[in-house]
């Protein structure tokens, strides 16, 4: 046997029984160190014929290689053998509690907002506001209720001077004669946001929300307002179905007027919209009144279309079953932490307007 | 508008069941609120179970019931009657029931020392028989599974309770109802027979209407009864009456509220006898009073319609009647009137003394001026069918005679609104029904309007006519197309819907309030500006618009604060106003945060939250909706509810004046004049009216992307310089030295104390540098160095700190 033979058998015996990098690193150096036993055997090879040379200078090289990748292999078996022993005593609990964080939330109100909006954006409408402080006359009297007119009494007015000149918007359709006296047709808006009347009870909140609707062109008429509502309350609730109906009722802006009711049904208590039998009032609507679109300069007898005027707040009830609307403003922790949206959660056509 | 089915079929002749009219009503715009019977006294009478009875404490012939009354918990009543045992079933009275026998209200009493809620019935006491020794014994198995539920059935008949719209003036009496059900084809319209009085003499007694400005009054007819006996109504008219909830007071009264109802016609009776000379009708002056029918008294304004005699007024034209001038049983003459009077006026008169009545309520609306004479004639002939008497000759006195509205309708007008097509056979039999005269010349229908309806002026009140009773469930249902011309949101909603939604994002709840507060907390937070009152709060502490959201966010912080919520956020987004007219107002968005941060929380340390939580919400909100991070600017200039010394307010960039945002600790005076008890407020506002923003969308906004790969150094620097020296005027003169070079500056280090000097603070920064264009050498570095150095020292008298 050759000493080189003889060298890598004893190595190769002793490495396997090393479990260090200390015994390895002495391994190491006995070997390859400037004294080591395999660069002796190199420095042996100067002394041989050219002959011999080439066979052992070629088995040398191939002891060499082998050490070197078994020391190599060994060493990372070594290192990993030590993570591991180490992570051992790095175990925590990870059923601990996390560090801090809060969640904030949407008000529901926002959020049925923007779904409303994102419902209503698919089929060409646009978003206006106006003030919430208005004037008598956009208020009322544009609108054609003049002074004196009975309907004025449906509106409970909180007022801002003894004259009654300045007051809260009590509904949101002053928008609709801020748009037109603005622009020229066509009007396709909508226009939600707060209104106001001096009314509070269970049911009734001095505040409120609204959404307004108007589309005004050349030829629209009652069955273009019958499909964009029935298209607004199907995608609004998320349901395929819809049983709707238009009863003639009177508001002074709109002529013909409608209040339109929708189905549902009861079941353990929730009220599911859709196919019931019972009806609940949703809305009111109607062709905008052409005495309407004289005060706003828009010519009736080339313009025509509908408005219609939905209340958000109880939307938001129905559709996520919120039973008291009074809760909706008194701003209870528990109530926002419950009913609110994460802030992630925005409506939007390609990714649905709900979860 | 109430009414019965019965009562409806006086003026209708129909087929069609209740259930299917109701419908209709419903279908055709007379909205039905509901059809129920009248509730009677009689149904508080329960059927009971006594479920044990003990004798009572204090009296030997009384007992203590537990009775079962078919609710969760029983109740416990005290009873004389010997034959009252366990398990007997009867009839109980809770508290607030009368007792058909004596007309004695029940109420919760005291009975010798134990407390009774109600009584349990005799059959005397609840006039079933005579039998009054004990209470009633009902058969056990009949009423076992009764318990609860109603004694006596009610056999009132249903009634119609219509919301009739404020335009349908003809709906409120039955017969317009009758004509409208007709109009849409459930059933005909009854055809009354003529009336046929016998007239004797003339109506004698003076009528005027005073010709002057704001008459209220267009046409007043009357008429004489004479030698009248009153009584009480015959029962086929209180029954009318009692149906729908009216109470009969006496057969002259209640024949004129017959009418009313029925008719739609307003009539008032006047004890002829108790009127001095005659009639005048005019305005009234300042500080006149009278007595009403509610028993009230009036003081008047100027300019109401009167209906006086020589002596004074007798009553408000249309409004209300006097009591001088009511009739009585034994009253013996009377005067019938029938008037007109302007909406205008009476709407006018009666909002300004607060009185609502049935007559009111009508002529506001507007009553039919051409029914004057048919309402006079079917009350006297009702009062002398009932009451007997004699009857004059008819006086209307006119001082405006009605005119008939004409309307040229253009057939096709109906399809462009309603997009459906309608005949002109079915157009016109609807308005015929409907009590028009119709002529049609080519295309047109030449309409005369019934003079009982003032709402309709115009084309389009014409076409509403014909779709309600058409019916809007004929009308198509046309989708709409999925197209969009404009951008749904422009830049300020935008902004406003992201800015909700980010600061949503950084764990505050958001919360809408009123838009209204309390003024006494709004000033607290409304500085110098304006107070802006409501005339007409719902409540005194509602009665100010707010000047700033967080008097309504403090308000309800402390609410919750009660509920033992301690680390709370929220925010809300909404109007705060300037001024009471249309305009003064702007968006803001208000947060709030309080408490500690990582309240028992087991790894982190718990602190207090400071003004650079609120920064850190603020600023990284600002940066999320596009503002430049290197322009925004930081000042110390804050509103007084803020912290002084610990608030900021930011404008968008160094050389604008308006700020854009404020945060900080809330002054500690709010929290004790509010009485806040929490560790620590800390409060942010922006205001997104006044973010001003490029017109261009982030496609041209976007700068070409340019990095480099050449070694970064960091080195830091510690000054010490002047304690009130903004840092942030320190990080700009650095910045400045070289801006291509120095990319990024970091504050490490705040220091004061020892070996500084008092007014001296040691401000540490590491500052990052790096070339674009090569490796920096060590020679580069150092000279960049000395720069940044000798800078800071020149312009701010800084020194490194060694």
């Amino acid at each position: 046997m050759s000493d080189i033979i003889k060298i890598k058998e004893e190595y190769l015996n002793k490495l396997s029984k090393v479990s260090d990098l200390k015994q390895i690193n002495q391994i190491k150096s006995e070997l390859f160190g400037k004294s080591g036993k395999i660069s002796n055997e190199f420095k042996k090879i100067g002394s041989l014929n050219s002959e011999e040379r080439k066979g052992v200078s070629s088995e040398l090289n191939a002891t060499k290689s082998e050490l070197q990748n078994f020391i190599e292999r060994k060493i990372k078996d070594i290192e990993i053998n030590e993570i591991n022993s180490k992570l051992k005593n790095e175990k925590v609990d990870v059923t601990l509690p996390e560090r801090s964080f809060s969640r904030g939330k949407i008000h529901p109100v926002s959020q049925v907002i923007d779904e409303i909006s994102s419902i209503f954006s698919e089929i060409g409408f646009s978003v206006e506001e106006g003030p919430d402080v208005e004037n008598e006359y956009n208020n009322f009297t544009a609108l054609n209720t003049p002074e004196n007119h009975p309907a004025r009494d449906m509106h409970d007015t909180f007022y801002l001077d003894k004259n009654k000149e300045f007051l809260l918007r009590t509904h949101t359709s002053p928008v609709q004669v801020r748009t037109m006296l603005q622009g020229k047709p066509p009007f396709k808006i909508i226009a939600p946001g707060r209104t106001y009347r001096s009314d509070s009870d269970q049911t009734h909140a001095p505040m409120f929300h609204q959404v307004e609707g108007l589309h005004i062109d050349k030829n629209i008429n009652m069955s273009h307002l019958k499909g964009c509502l029935n298209y607004f309350i199907k995608e609004f609730f998320e349901v395929d179905k819809i049983r709707m109906r238009f009863r003639p009722s009177h508001f002074p802006f709109t002529e013909p007027s409608a209040e339109v009711d929708i189905g549902y049904e009861l079941k353990d208590g929730k009220i599911i919209i859709g196919e019931g039998d019972k009806w609940l009032e949703i809305l009111g609507c109607g062709m905008v009144h052409p005495n309407v679109l004289r005060n706003v300069k828009v010519d009736p007898s080339k313009f025509q279309g509908y408005a219609f005027g939905i209340g958000i707040d109880r939307l938001a009830m129905l559709k996520y079953g919120i039973n008291d609307l009074r809760a909706f403003f008194e701003t209870d922790y528990r109530w926002l932490s419950h009913f609110g949206f994460d802030p992630l959660d925005v409506p939007s056509s390609y990714r649905g307007l709900s979860r | 508008m109430k009414f019965t089915i019965e009562w409806l079929k006086d003026h209708l002749e129909t087929k069609f069941s209740d259930s299917k009219i109701i419908d209709r009503l419903t279908n055709i715009g007379l909205e039905v609120e509901s059809f129920n019977s009248q509730t009677s006294e009689l149904d508080q009478f329960l059927i009971a179970k006594i479920v044990s009875s003990e004798k009572h404490p204090n009296a030997d012939r009384l007992k203590v019931c537990e009775v079962d009354i078919g609710k969760n918990e029983n109740v416990k009543v005290v009873c004389g009657a010997p034959n009252a045992k366990d398990n007997l079933i009867t009839i109980y009275a809770p508290p607030g029931a009368v007792i058909p026998k004596n007309q004695m209200k029940l109420s919760v009493s005291n009975i010798r020392g134990v407390t009774s809620y109600g009584m349990l019935c005799s059959e005397a006491e609840l006039k079933l028989s005579n039998e009054s020794k004990g209470i009633t014994e009902l058969s056990t198995n009949k009423y076992k599974s009764k318990i609860g539920k109603n004694y006596f059935s009610n056999k009132a008949p249903k009634v119609v309770d219509l919301s009739i719209t404020p335009n349908r003036a003809d709906c409120l009496g039955v017969k317009g109802i009758a004509r409208d059900l007709a109009a849409a084809g459930s059933g005909k319209l009854r055809k009354k027979n003529s009336i046929k009085i016998k007239f004797s003499g003339s109506q004698n007694l003076r009528v005027k209407i005073t010709k002057e400005k704001n008459q209220g009054c267009s046409l007043f007819g009357s008429l004489l009864i004479k030698d009248v006996k009153n009584q009480e109504s015959p029962k086929w008219l209180k029954d009318k009456l009692l149906a729908i909830g009216q109470k009969p007071i006496s057969a002259i009264v209640d024949i004129t509220n017959y009418v009313m109802l029925d008719l739609n016609r307003p009539l008032h009776a006047y004890d002829a006898d108790k009127i001095d000379t005659g009639i005048i009708v005019r305005n009234s002056k300042k500080g006149e009073s009278f007595e009403a029918l509610d028993n009230k008294k009036y003081v008047l304004g100027e300019n109401m319609c009167v209906i006086t005699d020589k002596s004074g007024i007798l009553g408000l034209g249309g409004i209300i009647g006097g009591t001088r001038s009511a009739t009585e049983f034994k009253t013996k003459n009377i005067l019938l009137e029938s008037a007109y009077f302007y909406p205008k006026s009476i709407r006018t008169t009666s909002r300004l003394l607060g009185i609502d009545t049935d007559a009111k309520h009508r002529f506001e609306r507007g009553i039919d001026p051409n029914s004057i004479e048919e309402g006079l004639f079917v009350a006297a002939e009702l009062i002398q069918k009932i009451c007997g008497g004699t009857i004059s000759k008819k006086n209307i006195e006119t001082v405006e005679r009605f005119k008939q509205r004409k309307i040229s309708f253009p057939i096709a007008k109906f399809q462009s609104i309603t997009g459906l097509k309608a005949s002109e056979k079915v157009v016109t039999k609807i308005l015929d029904s409907l009590g028009f005269k119709v002529k049609k010349k080519k295309n047109i229908l030449d309409l005369i309007v019934p003079s009982w309806r003032p709402d309709i002026e115009q084309e389009i009140d014409i076409v509403e006519e014909i779709a309600r009773l058409i019916g809007y469930d004929k009308i198509a249902t046309e989708l709409p197309k999925k197209v969009r011309v404009r951008p749904t949101l422009n830049k300020q909603q935008k902004l406003f819907h992201f800015l909700q939604r980010s600061v949503a994002s950084k764990g505050y709840l958001e919360t809408v309030t009123w838009s209204f507060t309390d003024s006494k907390i709004n000033n607290l937070f409304k500085e110098e500006k304006k107070e802006i009152e409501i005339v007409n709060p719902i409540s005194s502490d509602l009665n100010v618009l707010r000047s700033s959201i967080f008097s309504n966010l403090i308000f309800y912080l402390k609410k919750n604060l009660e509920r033992d919520f301690k680390d709370i956020s929220m925010f809300e987004i909404g109007p705060i106003f300037t001024g009471s007219k249309p305009g003064e107002q702007e968006i803001v968005l208000a947060a709030l945060k309080c408490g500690l941060t990582s309240r028992l929380n087991w790894i982190e340390k718990e602190r207090k939250l400071d003004v650079f939580d609120a920064k850190r919400d603020l600023i990284q909100t600002l940066y999320e909706i596009g503002l430049d991070q290197n322009s925004i600017n930081v000042d110390n200039k804050t509103p007084n509810y803020y912290h002084p010394g610990k608030s900021g307010v930011i404008y968008q960039d160094s050389l604008n004046k308006i700020p854009i945002a404020f945060f900080g600790e809330i002054h500690p005076n709010i929290l004790q004049k509010a009485e806040l008890k929490t560790d620590a407020l800390i409060i942010f506002e922006i205001f997104l009216d006044r973010i001003k923003f490029q017109n261009k969308k982030l496609k041209d906004l976007k700068s070409q992307f340019q990095y480099s790969d050449f070694q970064k150094s960091e080195r830091d620097f510690a000054f010490v310089i002047d304690k009130n020296f903004k840092v942030q005027e320190l990080i700009k003169i650095i910045s400045e030295v070289d801006k291509d070079l120095i990319k990024d500056i970091r504050v490490f280090d705040l220091y004061e104390g020892e070996n500084i000097d008092k007014d001296k603070k040691s401000v540490a920064l590491n500052v990052t540098i790096q070339s674009s264009q090569k490796s920096l050498t060590d020679d580069d570095l150092n000279k960049l160095n000395k720069l940044i150095i000798s800078n800071v020292e020149n312009k701010t008298g800084a020194k490194l700190r060694s």
